[in-house]
């Protein structure tokens, strides 16, 4: 009785400690954000070879001169307007493309619907990386080099299909009575999906706009592409490529950059966490 | 009397459910049709013209080219640096996804139990997937960084760098490919995880116990109970993995831009640096088109597993 709870309680350790590991490699980097945001330069400069300087903790008082710089005197806050600019027009396109899209492969097109779905989805797995010479082609016949446009332009091509990927299992997941009752009752079709469904959707629709958000404050390589003035950058290209000014890096300001995006993205995600992954699992539970 | 009625009024509510289904129908395609012809011409259209730019000597400097048939391939194979490339792209993706896999069961393993705190142990361990890449790997820049890196330091302080030795991490080839590699597995561990972790909640109760009765050992549980039932989710995981990673450029354009001497280039930056950077669409373009065969195969197992479990 006593051998099994000391072998109960070693356990525990074990898996306390394993859960520690990972988390402690997950956090590690967002933590170096965070300290480097507020250490003053005499702190940051010192050089790993000095082994007597412990870089983990504050060696002098903490410093709001970073993010002062960052906010005051570049073009962080330009950035993050360009994204939030782009990222509301996309999740509007988005959502006028996928919510009938969603709900026409939910409950109008029957069987073929069912594999043209499938089709839309696969288009998720087409990398930036494929498209972005083609696009890049595109945008300059267009005249769109340099502009925002160009982003809202393309910036779809990975927000719809998982989008409607999304909604779709969001639509089918409601009880089809809910239109049939409202349209026995005399709506069209059309009627009962504006007056009914989408009231009922409203969750769906929110994991949609928030996955669509965080998509474009993630995207780097069509951004890094097409935009070539600081001033029309997005968060996630302009911080890596100009907020380095000559060849002294702005470390401080940088990883304050890095944490003031970061986080807000990662605590919407988490929010929605459950829904995202349902729509990268659908099926595959059963 | 009743029964004389009845057969015209069933077929007038058929033929209407005739109508009703026509229109239904039109209504479906008209509400599919903009975002199908988005998805196309956004979509499926340059995914044939990158095929098409892969074929000629498209430049960034005018919008006219003309063919050259395979010649930007024969150009492009014979490349050392290519091969490299290429060479660096499975072998990024491969061990990472290995790594991920390993260590994704036994962290979401971890988490089937109940502790305290675990709803915020569930949030730091995602964040590496939520946080926007690019901005991530500029925190691995600085952790990396030649004379700050924090990883040297602890490296000195433990005693595995003696006095006058040093990592330069993203100067040397090796260390470079190192770090791109555990840069990946942080990022796509929590994705893994959490798919997995669904996996293992959705195996009902019922067959742990059917199995304890027929006095299964762990190995037999984990490998004949557990695994076959994880097998589709996995499979996700993995695809899913695969696919972000093979087709990744950030990680190693921010962290080493291919360097040093072109040594740790992967497909993507290597396209991006001869199509963007350097102007040669053509060649660019040749290049990425060898991301294809591999995105293929993914594409063909997921339906494949869609079609297995009836639907995706």
């Amino acid at each position: 009785m006593r051998r099994r709870g000391l072998r109960g309680a070693a356990a525990t350790v074990g898996h306390r400690l394993l859960i520690l590991g990972f988390t402690l490699f997950a956090v590690f980097p967002f933590y170096w954000m965070l300290i480097t945001s507020f250490k003053q330069n005499s702190d940051l400069y010192v050089g790993a070879t000095n082994t007597a300087h412990n870089p983990f903790i504050f060696n002098a008082p903490p410093t709001l001169d970073h993010l002062r710089i960052l906010f005051g005197r570049t073009f962080f806050p330009t950035w993050l307007g360009n994204t939030l600019t782009v990222g509301i027009v996309v999740v509007a396109i988005t959502l006028m493309l996928a919510v009938p899209a969603g709900y026409s492969l939910a409950r109008l097109t029957g069987r073929w619907g069912e594999r043209l779905s499938i089709g839309i989805f696969l288009t998720y797995l087409v990398p930036s990386t494929l498209l972005f010479i083609p696009f890049s082609r595109l945008v300059s016949t267009l005249g769109l080099q340099n502009s925002t446009w160009s982003l809202i332009l393309v910036y779809p091509t990975f927000t719809v299909p998982f989008c409607t990927w999304l909604l779709m299992g969001f639509f089918k997941s409601l009880p089809k009575e809910v239109e049939e009752s409202a349209m026995v009752d005399g709506c069209s079709r059309l009627g009962a999906v504006t007056r009914i469904v989408l009231p009922l959707s409203v969750p769906g629709l929110l994991t949609v706009v928030i996955f669509a958000l965080t998509l474009v404050v993630q995207e780097f390589v069509y951004s890094l592409t097409f935009i070539s003035s600081v001033e029309k950058m997005t968060v996630s290209v302009g911080v890596p490529v100009a907020l380095i000014r000559g060849d002294v890096y702005y470390w401080g300001s940088l990883m304050a950059a890095c944490l003031v995006t970061s986080i807000p993205i990662a605590i919407l995600y988490n929010f929605f966490l459950d829904r995202f992954i349902a729509g990268f699992t659908v099926g595959a539970i059963k | 009397m009743a029964k004389i009625e009845a057969a015209p009024l069933l077929a007038i509510r058929s033929r209407r459910l005739e109508g009703l289904r026509r229109e239904e129908r039109t209504l479906g395609i008209a509400m599919l049709a903009p975002a199908l012809a988005y998805i196309f011409l956004l979509v499926a259209l340059p995914f044939a013209l990158a095929v098409v730019l892969s074929l000629t000597n498209s430049s960034a400097g005018s919008l006219d080219f003309s063919f050259i048939g395979l010649r930007n391939f024969a150009n492009v194979v014979e490349s050392p640096v290519f091969r490299r490339a290429l060479r660096n792209t499975f072998v990024f993706t491969f061990v990472s996804q290995l790594t991920v896999i390993v260590l994704g069961n036994v962290l979401a393993r971890a988490l089937m139990k109940t502790f305290r705190g675990k709803s915020i142990v569930r949030f730091l361990i995602l964040m590496p997937w939520a946080a926007p890449i690019s901005l991530a790997t500029l925190s691995w820049l600085w952790i990396f960084d030649s004379t700050f890196s924090v990883a040297n330091w602890l490296l000195k302080v433990s005693g595995w760098l003696g006095p006058g030795q040093w990592y330069y991490w993203l100067g040397d080839p090796t260390l470079g490919m190192l770090a791109i590699i555990v840069i990946h597995v942080w990022r796509m561990l929590p994705f893994s995880t959490v798919i997995l972790l669904a996996g293992l909640t959705s195996i009902p109760k019922e067959v742990h116990e059917a199995a304890d009765i027929d006095a299964a050992g762990p190995f037999a549980k984990a490998f004949q109970v557990t695994l076959p039932m994880m097998l589709p989710l996995l499979t996700v995981a993995v695809l899913f993995g695969v696919v972000f990673t093979f087709t990744d450029m950030s990680v190693v354009y921010l962290l080493t831009r291919g360097g040093p001497y072109n040594s740790t280039h992967v497909l993507a930056s290597l396209a991006f640096q001869e199509g963007v950077l350097g102007g040669d669409v053509g060649r660019g373009a040749s290049i990425a088109i060898f991301l294809l065969p591999v995105l293929v195969v993914m594409a063909v197992l997921m339906l494949r597993v869609s079609r297995r479990t009836e639907v995706l």
